[in-house]
C-alpha cells in the first residue's frame, strides 16, 4: 500500500517502502500547461530535501522540481524525458520523474497528505 | 504602467467567458491561453485559423495636407520609403532615436482613396512613447489621432482567407495582396482590413469600432475551423516565424541592421539617408553591423530561454538569447539572439549556457517554420 505526500511547491512523492517516486502534482501540470521538456537528475545523485533536482518546461517557462525528501536517485523515467507530454496526461502515473532511496524517512512527516494538499490549494486562490 | 489601473480590451468579457487564463501584458489584462492550451492553439493556427485579440496595440491616424508631406514627415523618423508607398499598401518600419536605436517597430498603411492620411499600428507597450515622439515632431499641417475606440482582431492561418470570403463574398479579400489594406464591409460590419499578421501564416488584421468588436469576434468564432488563440501561442508563432518582439529583440540600443531588418530600408532611403541615426545605419549596411540577430537551433530538447549566454565553440562569450523556447511546429527548441558579427553566419557552431552547462547549438536561417504569406 503506497501513500502520496505533497510539498508546498507542488511536487509529490509516492512512498513505496524505503523508496519514493517523485513528480509534479496534477495542479502543477495544469498550471504549467503543455510540458515540452523534462530532465531528471542523474542516477546516483545524492539529494537533500529542497535541492533543485529536475526541470520541467512548458512552451513558455521553465520550472525547477525540488526534492521533496533526501535520498539517492536510483532510477529516472526516460520515457517522460522522451515524451514530456506524459506529465500532462498522467502526472501521478506515467509522468513520474525519478525514484529515490530515502535516507531521512522522518522528513516525510513534514509533507502534506492528499487531504492537507487539497486544503492548501484552496488557500492559493 | 504598473501604477495605473489595468486596462481591458473590448473582448475582455468574451475571453473570460471562453475560459481564458488572463494575465497582465503591457498594461492590459490579456488572454494568455484558452482551455486547449498553448501547444494546441499554436498548431491550430498553423492548420486551421486562429482569432487573436490584439486590441491592446496602438492604432492611430496621421493626417496631413497631402501624402507627400505627411510621408516626408514620417520619413524623418523612420527609415522606410513611405513617400512611394502606394495607396492601399502597408509597410513595416521602425521609429528611430537620434542614434538609430529602435524606439518601436510599427506598420504604416496608406489607405486607398484618402489623400494625406496614414494609419499606424504600434506596440501596446510603446504607444505612449511613440505618440509623444510623433506629437513632439509633428509639423503644423499634420495631426495625430489615436484610435482609442477601435478594436483590432487578427485572423491567421490557412482557413483565414476562406473564412472572410464566406462572410464578405463581394469584397474579394481572398485575392487581396500580402501587405495591402483597405476598408471592407464584412458580414455587415464596417472594418478596415489588412492582409498581414504576426504568425508567419496567411491572414488578416481587422480594425473595427470597439462597440462592435465582441459581436464580430463571436461571429468569426462560429465559422468552421476558427478558434480563439492567446498571447502564449502568439509568441511561439512569431518566434517560429523569426519575427521580432519589442523589448526582447528590439530596444533603443539596437539599430535595424543589427536586428536583421535591413530589408525594411528601401533603396532610396539607403542612398538619401535623412532618418535618425542614418550615419550609423548606412555604415552598418555597407560594412556589416557590430552584432547581429540570428536564429539558433539547440541540439537536444532543452529550450534556451531569454538571457541565456551564447559562447563561441572555443568558449568565448559572443552574445545572448533574446527569445527562446520550444517551437511546436518545428518540434524542437528554437531561439533568437544577438551575436558578434564574426559568429553570425548560418552554420556557425556555438554553445548555449543552460543551467550552467554548455549545450551545443548552431546558427540557422530564419524563419524556423516557412512563411505561408499570400503571394497571389
Amino acid at each position: 500500500m503506497s501513500q502520496v505526500r505533497y510539498t508546498k511547491d507542488h511536487e509529490y512523492i509516492r512512498i513505496e517502502g524505503a523508496e519514493g517516486v517523485v513528480g509534479i502534482s496534477e495542479h502543477a501540470q495544469q498550471q504549467l500547461g503543455d510540458v515540452v521538456f523534462a530532465e531528471a537528475p542523474p542516477v546516483g545523485k545524492m539529494l537533500k530535501a529542497g535541492d533543485p533536482a529536475a526541470v520541467v518546461e512548458s512552451v513558455k517557462a521553465a520550472s525547477d522540481v525540488f526534492a521533496p525528501a533526501s535520498g539517492e536517485v536510483i532510477a529516472v523515467n526516460s520515457e517522460v524525458e522522451a515524451t514530456p507530454g506524459l506529465i500532462n496526461e498522467d502526472a501521478l502515473g506515467r509522468g513520474w520523474l525519478f525514484r529515490i532511496k530515502l535516507t531521512e524517512a522522518d522528513e516525510l512527516e513534514k509533507l502534506m497528505d492528499e487531504a492537507a494538499y487539497v486544503d492548501y490549494l484552496k488557500t492559493l486562490d | 504602467m504598473s501604477e495605473s489601473a489595468i486596462l481591458e480590451t473590448p473582448l475582455h468579457a468574451l475571453h473570460v467567458e471562453l475560459g481564458a487564463r488572463m494575465a497582465p501584458f503591457a498594461g492590459y489584462d490579456m488572454p494568455i491561453q484558452y482551455p486547449d492550451g498553448v501547444l494546441a492553439e499554436h498548431l491550430h493556427t498553423r492548420s486551421h485559423a486562429g482569432l487573436f485579440d490584439v486590441s491592446h496595440m496602438g492604432q492611430a491616424l496621421l493626417g496631413g495636407a497631402d501624402h507627400a508631406s505627411l510621408a516626408a514627415f514620417l520619413e524623418s523618423l523612420c527609415p522606410a520609403d513611405l513617400v512611394n508607398l502606394a495607396p492601399g499598401r502597408q509597410r513595416y518600419t521602425q521609429l528611430l532615436n537620434e542614434s538609430g536605436g529602435i524606439v518601436d517597430d510599427l506598420m504604416v498603411t496608406r489607405p486607398p482613396g484618402a489623400a494625406g492620411e496614414l494609419r499606424l499600428v504600434v506596440n501596446a507597450s510603446r504607444k505612449a512613447v511613440d505618440f509623444a515622439l510623433l506629437r513632439e515632431r509633428l509639423p503644423k499641417s499634420a495631426r495625430l489621432t489615436p484610435l482609442g475606440e477601435a478594436a483590432l482582431i487578427a485572423l491567421q492561418g490557412p482557413l483565414a482567407a476562406a473564412t472572410l470570403a464566406r462572410l464578405a463574398p463581394h469584397e474579394g479579400l481572398e485575392a487581396a495582396p500580402f501587405m495591402s489594406a483597405r476598408p471592407a464591409r464584412v458580414a455587415g460590419f464596417e472594418t478596415f482590413v489588412s492582409r498581414s499578421g504576426y504568425t508567419g501564416e496567411d491572414g488578416y488584421e481587422i480594425s473595427l469600432p470597439a462597440a462592435q468588436a465582441e459581436m464580430f469576434a463571436r461571429l468569426l468564432l462560429t465559422q468552421p475551423g476558427v478558434a480563439p488563440i492567446g498571447l502564449g501561442a502568439r509568441d511561439s508563432l512569431r518566434l517560429e516565424a523569426g519575427l521580432c518582439l519589442y523589448g526582447h529583440e528590439l530596444d533603443e540600443t539596437v539599430d535595424p541592421v543589427e536586428a536583421a531588418l535591413g530589408w525594411s530600408i528601401q533603396k532610396r532611403r539607403r542612398i538619401e539617408g535623412g532618418f535618425p541615426g542614418a550615419e550609423r545605419i548606412r555604415s552598418a549596411l555597407a560594412e556589416g553591423p557590430r552584432r547581429q540577430r540570428v536564429g539558433l537551433r539547440p541540439d537536444g530538447r532543452a529550450p534556451a530561454r531569454e538571457g541565456t549566454e551564447i559562447l563561441s565553440s572555443d568558449g568565448a562569450p559572443i552574445g545572448a538569447v533574446t527569445s527562446g523556447g520550444f517551437g511546436p511546429s518545428v518540434g524542437a527548441p528554437i531561439a533568437m539572439g544577438f551575436v558578434k558579427r564574426a559568429y553570425a553566419a548560418v552554420g556557425t557552431p556555438a554553445a548555449l549556457v543552460v543551467r550552467g552547462k554548455p549545450l551545443n547549438t548552431r546558427v540557422v536561417a530564419m524563419p524556423f517554420h516557412p512563411h505561408a504569406y499570400y503571394r497571389g
